[in-house]
């Protein structure tokens, strides 16, 4: 980049010689030829009026012949001086404007720009290469869990579409190839407050290149990829890449346990929603019998593949075979918005429909002719463009599966909350009465909006009240610690969904577990419980009120007033 | 023979021995520093400065900085000049042409740096 600016001012050169050239050639003249004043004596020019009287001449702004008229021989020198500067003038500001406009010029300005704006942050931040479908969907959880991020893509359109968004909080953005290390750096990945590198672009080289880079130049931080290939991944992880995410296998699975486990799938919306969303119902696919799946694409493949391993009867509708391939079971070709392909895949009498093409409108299509034919079905549609949410909700369809925002918020629950994702991870071991009564208890500690889910670490830092009664050798039960801190006896609305301490992780702790330091705990509540939460553990007269029961005085001005009263 | 470095040489030498011009002589008499030395002297240091524009070198960007200080000066001695002349009633006083003339003794140090720095980078270029 600094070369763009050497070679800019290299060319500044030229334009600039020619300026003060013609301006000093101009005011010599001017200061040598001699004038006559008002009364008729030979009156010499000096230099300030000769610069005074160029500079508006070169400028066509003329206040005219100042300070007194001028003689025939300083008009004939004026007249050369008015092509020559005025030309001079024109050319000189000409160019360096042309040159400041250069578009490589603009973008080495806005690269500077944005590296100073990083280099700035005070608070930690995600470095997000590639602002996509899932990349701008995953911004927007970002922002909306309070979480700062910096992003970088390599088309200017989804940059500008960045600066457009309504975000909660301005985004630094710059459009470069992340591919090259200078471009990571720019963006924050040696900054000490870089909290993680996602690399979400789609191109698996190129997220390939970035987590190398990242693992290279800043070994601890977290790297979380995509990627749809096999090989890709493998050598993805033996560089050490915290997390690679492939698209179509995770919204495969995530269909999968839609289907087979309901609970647990609202469970996880539910947890790694968005906090102003509303939490949405459960809702029974039936897992017995035939379904229909259109589109047998990269989604396609993996909704497939998951669903034979659950032992579902599936046909596949695929438009273009020759480029996707046949599945080894029932297939029939067609689109599968026409009344004939859906019937000669049986859709009288399939229990199911999974609209999964990469097409919103052959989606919706599909839907509303299959709804037609068999109005029992339950149907599944693939959502590819956020936009098109209220189209799906008008068709009534029974479950909307939106695969970048499924994605992103993955990796935000990936990113922000590791306990979280460990939970989630052994709540799929649970069944799915585990899974519905969890969802049950939810429901009835929030309103309106999904929850939110916290992580706490019981240290000096997090829980300073803890850590005072433990010096002072008192236990402190978690029954205890999520008290409200008006009445212990009553809990707060909170629920404890997971421990992890040195032995081991426990899902829903008992509340008479006594709380040992660095302990680690995932909670979830409604909003404030959050904040409200934090007097429990940093303060040390309610935490003693909650335990003991009784609040010590430890005010010492108020201590010594007691003393003189009791005297 | 590079004639861009002929070029380069020529006026940064010029700068600095016009300077000199412009600055030998008694410091209070206005006689021994004419007002025309002065013109030539900003006028070869802006061509000098605008020179040494784009050049990535640590030297370059050492030159450049010299060339700004001296043009620097210049340009301060050139106000006072006017103003005393202009503006003021009793002209251009002994104490105002003393002040322009040190000045233009400063921009004359860092002329003098600048020649040897060109100095310099012709004898690394010789290795």
């Amino acid at each position: 980049m600094d070369t763009v600016l050497y070679l800019v001012f290299r060319q500044m050169r030229r334009p600039l010689l020619t300026l003060i050239l013609t301006y000093s050639i101009a005011i010599l003249g001017l200061v040598l030829i001699p004038g006559k004043d008002a009364d008729g004596n030979v009156w010499y020019m000096g230099f300030f009026q000769a610069f005074y009287f160029v500079s508006y001449m070169a400028t066509t702004i003329g206040f005219g012949e100042l300070p007194y008229e001028f003689s025939q021989a300083q008009r004939i020198w004026v007249v050369f001086c008015i092509y020559a500067t005025v030309i001079g003038w024109f050319y000189a500001i000409g160019t360096l404007i042309k040159l400041i406009q250069t578009p490589a010029f603009q973008m080495a300005f806005a690269e500077k720009r944005f590296a100073r704006i990083v280099r700035a942050r005070v608070e930690p931040f995600y470095l997000v290469c590639g602002y996509g479908k899932t990349g701008s969907e995953l911004i927007e959880s970002l922002l909306d869990h309070h979480q700062h991020a910096v992003v970088l893509d390599i088309d200017e359109d989804r940059i500008s579409e960045l600066e457009l968004a309504n975000l909660s909080e301005q985004v630094p953005a710059l459009c470069v190839d992340a591919r090259r290390p200078l471009h990571l750096i720019e963006a924050g990945l040696k900054h000490p407050h870089c909290a993680g590198v996602v690399a979400i672009t789609n191109d698996n080289e190129a997220n390939l290149k970035i987590a190398i880079t990242s693992k290279l130049l800043n070994p601890p931080l977290k790297v979380i990829c995509r990627s749809d290939s096999k090989d890709i991944e493998a050598n993805m992880a033996s560089f050490g890449t915290d997390r690679v995410i492939d698209p179509f296998d995770t919204f495969g699975i995530m269909l999968a346990t839609a289907l087979q486990a309901p609970c647990t799938y609202l469970l996880q919306q539910w947890l790694t929603g968005m906090l102003h969303e509303q939490p949405g119902d459960p809702v029974y696919p039936p897992n017995q019998g035939k379904w229909v799946v259109c589109g047998f694409g990269r989604f396609g493949k993996a909704i497939y593949h998951r669903l034979r391993q659950e032992g579902i009867e599936i046909v596949v509708v695929e438009m273009h075979p020759e480029l996707t391939g046949q599945p080894e079971g029932l297939f029939v070709h067609g689109r599968g918005t026409e009344a004939e392909t859906l019937s000669q895949a049986g859709i009288e009498d399939a229990v199911g429909l999974v609209a999964g093409t990469d097409n919103d409108a052959n989606n919706l299509s599909i839907i509303a002719t299959a709804l037609e034919m068999n109005a029992e079905l339950f149907t599944i549609a693939r959502k590819n463009d956020k936009d098109n949410e209220e189209l799906f909700e008008a068709l009534n369809c029974n479950m909307v599966m939106n695969p970048s925002g499924i994605i992103a918020n993955k990796i935000r629950a990936l990113l922000a909350s590791p306990l979280l994702y460990e939970f989630m991870g052994l709540a799929t071991y649970q069944d799915d009465e585990w899974a519905c009564q969890l969802v049950s208890r939810i429901s009835g500690l929030i309103d309106e909006r999904v929850p939110e889910v916290w992580e706490v670490k019981i240290d000096k830092a997090q829980a300073q009240a803890v850590m005072q009664m433990h010096t002072m050798g008192h236990g402190v039960t978690l029954g205890r610690l999520v008290a409200e801190r008006y009445d212990r006896d009553q809990a707060m609305s909170i629920i404890v969904l997971m421990l992890e301490n040195h032995e081991g992780r426990v899902l829903l702790p008992g509340m008479d577990y006594r709380v040992e330091s660095g302990d680690r705990f995932l909670l979830c509540g409604e909003q404030a419980m959050r904040h409200s939460l934090e007097w429990n553990l940093q303060n040390i007269n309610i935490l003693e009120y909650l335990v003991l029961g009784q609040v010590k005085q430890r005010n010492q001005v108020v201590q010594y007033i007691k003393k003189l009263i009791s005297k | 023979m590079n004639p861009e470095k002929v070029i380069f040489g020529f006026f940064i030498i010029l700068a600095a021995t016009l300077n000199f011009g412009f600055f030998v002589g008694e410091i209070s008499n206005p006689d021994h520093h004419p007002v025309y030395e002065l013109f030539a002297v900003i006028v070869v240091n802006l061509i000098a400065t605008v020179m040494k524009f784009g050049d990535r070198t640590q030297l370059g960007a050492l030159m450049l900085a010299t060339s700004l200080v001296a043009v620097l000066q210049l340009l301060s001695a050139a106000l006072i000049w006017t103003v005393s002349v202009y503006t003021s009633e009793n002209g251009l006083t002994e104490s105002a042409i003393a002040s322009v003339v040190s000045l233009s003794g400063g921009a004359l140090m860092a002329n003098i740096i600048s020649v040897v720095l060109l100095v310099i980078e012709t004898v690394i270029m010789r290795r």
